[in-house]
């Protein structure tokens, strides 16, 4: 008798209804654990009276990887907590990280790591929309709070299917408002072209923005998109250039936000107001432009920056350099993603201090009851605030004119909620 | 039973199951032999009778035993674990694809992503627009990528080597771009978001557990038609085809029409992968299907073995462990150490995993022999 492929596959669907059916997984072992007392039945895995695991997906690796630098200062937060406070609330902070590479199937498979092997508590911060989206069907199964995550989608706080998840910088929504908001105000009558990446980000934010100029005297007269994966971005330029437009947006990531700014300066007919975007407002941005080229550029902020000078006695500012020193001597604390990362985890601790109950819904109820929470690294008047209905922590930003070899911050905070009003999908 | 030594049970069963293993030298001889007569009558004591099991047939029960322990698996390890290991399966259908273009038919592709995830893409938008049932959309996902394999398959037949190379690899580039340009389609770039197929309720499954047993079931459909594929005449023209293209001309091998299905076949395979990709995922977005991954399935299916049936299982456990194996090692340079292993087992083992299992099982045997 020879076994056939058929005769295998056979014996092999019998084996299979055999396990099948002597019931399915023993649960025994999991660890999770559950609250007694005032919490009762509540989620407690990952937490204990002297200890909280959190768990970090990031691209340590891959073409995003720039963005690795973000746990860096995280660490260097929560480093310093546990070391000079006794940890957050006496409990100290282990702060896992694991690198998706900017891949959205390596997210759901570490997300599952963090969660099932790793036991964390919460999941604090998935980078991306990408590996966001991948992964927070999972976290929302699972009851896992998906803390703060690094993307500016506005999804995160208008989707109501998924409470676990909440976003924590303002969303690109909210900055486009912002953008808006000093267009009425200055320019009322502005023709604005726009140019923007095509994908989640750069439509987030133009949809935001048509929005919210909609019923105003502005006009957009001109639109050009490009791909990440473009060489140049002059030929789109071009095109905005021959609108004659007064008003240039500019929603680029770094690399296309120098070429563009430098691709203004050179062109000496075409003068418009240039405002670039948050993510490419950095000075590693501007300054392979020059700096002489990008005088009068506006744009927005929400945390400090830590090249600018007005911030050199800042208390947190100092805490921050010194830590950063300290605890992570190989990284450069004038790196701004370091930065945010020591806001986020800041955000975090004042967001865990806040809770009523040490669990997973305890969390989840915390930072979306947020009531103008002050976060040292944010821009004074920047604050948190969420509720039942308001899904995004921070919605304020300031503007800021380029001005000599830094930026200048001026005008007041724009709170985007008290001048559009809540933002729903 | 600890989860470590299920994962080198796993390699130790895939590194003895190869049946077509010792084909790769000299492919329609082994190929044709017929299995040699029977083990004679019953009753006697086990040991020889053992040692009397055909080479074949030793195959098959190492095959069977895989297929038992796949099955227990799900019942054992932990849900996370079972997620690695249905991506391994994942990801071992597609390499046997690639396998069956590289390994068997010589030809070389660095696009194989691309139809990975055209299958994906497939089986996301099925779901997506007409709502089918998840088993429905396997075969169509594996239809249309074998239909883009023919049509990518036809440069095949008039570039070879670095052209070839070349060809492939500008498929998988310009998949993404196109991937976000049809927004209305595919989501763009934020992607799909899709249900999951859900454990019907007599199994008394567990979501994850479901998944496993869908893709295993795929995956040993898969296996089976490369087998039949393999061993029938198809699979001697391809042989000859890699060996030397000339004579295989001079035998009568019709070279375009082999040429471009071969492409076609590998593309099916990775359709039908991409399609259980998308039912475990149950997110795609066109930032999963980058270049890169055309790169690592190709390193995957050569650090795994080129040409043998256990290459694609050990080029999926590859694919799968090692990435995060080298970050356990140095999370600053996961990069690094991922690069680095790739070398040494290509030092060690020139002819992949399973070629490296092949020389181990025949010294030892020798060993033994001499004793």
């Amino acid at each position: 008798m020879r076994l056939s492929p058929i005769g295998c596959a056979a014996v092999t669907a019998t084996l299979l209804l055999a396990t099948a059916a002597c019931g399915g997984r023993e649960e025994a072992g999991t660890g999770a654990t559950t609250a007694a007392g005032q919490c009762p039945g509540q989620q407690t895995t990952g937490i204990t009276d002297t200890s909280i695991k959190l768990g970090g997906i990031y691209p340590l690796s891959g073409p995003a990887s720039a963005y690795g630098d973000i746990p860096k200062g995280i660490k260097a937060y929560f480093d310093y907590v546990n070391a000079e406070k006794g940890g957050i609330g006496g409990r100290k902070v282990e702060f896992v990280v694991r690198d998706d590479g900017y891949q959205p199937p390596k997210a759901v498979e570490e997300a599952r790591r963090l969660v099932e092997q790793e036991q964390v508590f919460a999941l604090f911060q998935t980078l991306g929309t990408p590996s966001t989206t991948a992964t927070w069907d999972y976290a929302n199964q699972r009851k896992v709070p998906q803390i703060f995550v690094a993307t500016g989608a506005s999804k995160w706080g208008t989707d109501t299917a998924h409470p676990w998840t909440i976003g924590w910088q303002p969303n690109y929504v909210s900055e486009a408002r912002v953008y808006a908001q000093y267009l009425k105000q200055e320019r009322p009558d502005a023709k604005v072209a726009v140019l923007y990446q095509n994908d989640d980000f750069g439509k987030d934010l133009f949809g935001g923005f048509q929005r919210a100029v909609d019923g105003s005297q502005i006009k957009i007269v001109a639109e050009q998109s490009y791909e990440v994966t473009d060489p140049s971005i002059d030929p789109q330029m071009r095109n905005l250039a021959e609108s004659g437009a007064d008003v240039l947006l500019n929603i680029t990531t770094p690399k296309f936000g120098s070429q563009a700014l430098a691709s203004d300066a050179r062109n000496g007919a075409w003068n418009p107001l240039h405002i670039v975007n948050n993510v490419s407002s950095s000075i590693t941005v501007l300054k392979p432009v020059g700096f002489e080229n990008v005088q009068g550029v506006v744009s927005a902020a929400y945390y400090k920056d830590p090249n600018d000078p007005q911030w050199k006695d800042d208390p947190e500012m100092k805490l921050y350099f010194e830590k950063m020193k300290q605890y992570v001597p190989e990284a450069d604390p004038a790196v701004p993603y370091h930065t945010f990362g020591w806001a986020v985890a800041s955000s975090f601790h004042k967001a865990m201090e806040a809770v009523k109950c040490p669990t997973r819904e305890g969390l989840r109820d915390a930072v979306r009851s947020l009531n103008n929470v002050e976060i040292g690294m944010l821009l004074p008047g920047v604050t948190m605030t969420t509720g039942a209905d308001d899904g995004f922590p921070i919605e304020s930003m300031q503007l800021m004119r380029f001005k000599g070899e830094r930026w200048e911050l001026f005008g007041e905070v724009i709170d985007t909620r008290k001048e559009f009003g809540p933002l729903t999908n | 039973m600890s989860e470590r030594t299920n994962e080198r049970g796993a390699f130790a069963n895939a590194g003895s199951e190869p049946p077509g293993e010792d084909r790769t030298r000299e492919p329609a001889k082994a190929a044709d032999t017929p299995p040699r007569a029977g083990t004679p009558s019953r009753g006697r004591v086990l040991a020889p009778a053992l040692a009397r099991v055909t080479p074949g047939r030793r195959g098959w029960i190492a095959v069977a035993a895989l297929l038992a322990v796949a099955c227990y698996l799900p019942f054992q390890l932990v849900p996370f674990r079972v997620f690695q290991f249905t991506m391994v399966m994942v990801y071992a259908v597609a390499l046997l694809g690639l396998n069956l273009l590289v390994g068997h038919a010589g030809q070389i592709s660095l696009g194989h992503g691309a139809f990975f995830a055209v299958g994906a893409y497939t089986t996301a938008i099925m779901l997506d627009r007409w709502d089918l049932p998840h088993l429905a959309t396997l075969p169509i996902a594996a239809a249309v990528a074998f239909a883009l394999g023919l049509a990518f398959g036809l440069p095949a037949v008039r570039l070879r080597g670095l052209y070839l190379a070349l060809v492939t690899l500008a498929i998988a580039i310009f998949l993404v771009p196109l991937l976000k340009r049809f927004e209305s389609v595919t989501g763009g770039s934020m992607g799909l978001t899709l249900a999951k197929p859900a454990p019907p309720a007599w199994t008394g499954l567990a979501e994850d557990q479901w998944l496993y047993f869908l893709t295993l079931a795929v995956a040993v459909l898969a296996f089976l038609l490369a087998y039949g594929l393999l061993r029938s005449r198809v699979g001697r023209a391809l042989h000859a085809v890699r060996d030397n293209e000339a004579a295989a001309e001079v035998m009568g091998v019709r070279l375009p029409f082999y040429k471009t299905l071969a492409f076609a076949w590998s593309a099916m395979f990775a359709g039908a992968a991409g399609c259980a990709y998308t039912w475990v995922i149950g997110f795609v977005s066109p930032d999963s299907f980058v270049v890169t991954l055309s790169i690592t399935m190709l390193a995957g299916i050569v650090i795994g073995g080129l040409g043998s049936f256990s290459g694609p299982l050990l080029g999926g456990l590859f694919v799968m462990f090692v990435p995060s194996i080298s970050q356990d090692v140095n999370d600053a340079a996961p990069g690094v150490i991922f690069g680095l292993l790739i070398i040494v087992v290509m030092y060690v083992a020139p002819t992949g995993l399973a070629g490296l299992a092949g020389r181990v099982t025949r010294s030892t045997k020798n060993i033994l022999r001499k004793e």
